[in-house]
């Protein structure tokens, strides 16, 4: 049988998608940190400054979006079928238990303003352990 | 789904990382396949038929038939 490496390639394209994956979130999270501090400790709310961060921020959030499309794409029919599965779950336990979080506090049950970090932390967590069950199911 | 594809890959030989390359897909899936643990879409169940140079029905076989 020829051995041409088709596999190889495929994961080589994989693993470059995910490289460029994890530059472009670590961008967009650090345009986070610098639009959400930058205006309180480096510019002092002034609106210009904060207009630009805000733009940085939008258009590497969108650069990340279009390189997480094109990771999905060079996944093969099984990969992304685990990844669309934990996807569907995240987005699925994010809107169930973030609606019934933010409900927490109106109906006195919390006595502090619920935090959309804590939602996002779940919805990370959610993510991750949906795709190491996808993965083990079919191992 | 059931398939024949661990007894036509012993014939030829070949491993589950010479099948996977052969139809540019990751080892687990051409395993999880080769398990019955994911039924492949049209196209890859026909990349499987023309590489062993067998129509569909002779590698996949439907157990609720």
């Amino acid at each position: 049988m020829s051995n041409n490496h088709n596999e190889t390639i495929c994961s080589q394209e994989n693993g470059k998608y995910v490289k460029q994956l994890a530059l472009w979130t670590l961008a967009w999270l650090v345009s986070t940190v610098l639009l959400r501090f930058g205006a309180e400790y480096i510019w002092d709310f002034q609106a210009a400054y904060s207009i630009v961060a805000l733009t940085i921020h939008l258009v590497l959030g969108a650069a990340m979006i279009r390189v997480n499309v094109k990771h999905l794409s060079s996944l093969d029919e099984l990969q992304r079928k685990i990844t669309m599965d934990a996807m569907g779950i995240t987005l699925g336990i994010g809107l169930i238990a973030g609606i019934a979080y933010e409900q927490l506090e109106d109906i006195k049950l919390i006595p502090f303003e619920p935090e959309i970090g804590h939602l996002i932390m779940l919805m990370g967590i959610t993510y991750m352990v949906s795709i190491l069950i996808g993965n083990r199911k079919y191992k | 789904m059931k398939n024949r594809l661990k007894v036509l890959r012993a014939e030829r030989d070949w491993t589950q990382a010479d099948l996977a390359n052969a139809l540019a897909v990751s080892r687990q899936t051409a395993n999880a396949i080769e398990k019955g643990k994911f039924d492949p879409s049209l196209p890859l169940a026909f990349k499987i038929a023309k590489l062993f140079k067998l129509s569909v029905e002779e590698i996949f076989i439907d157990e609720q038939a």
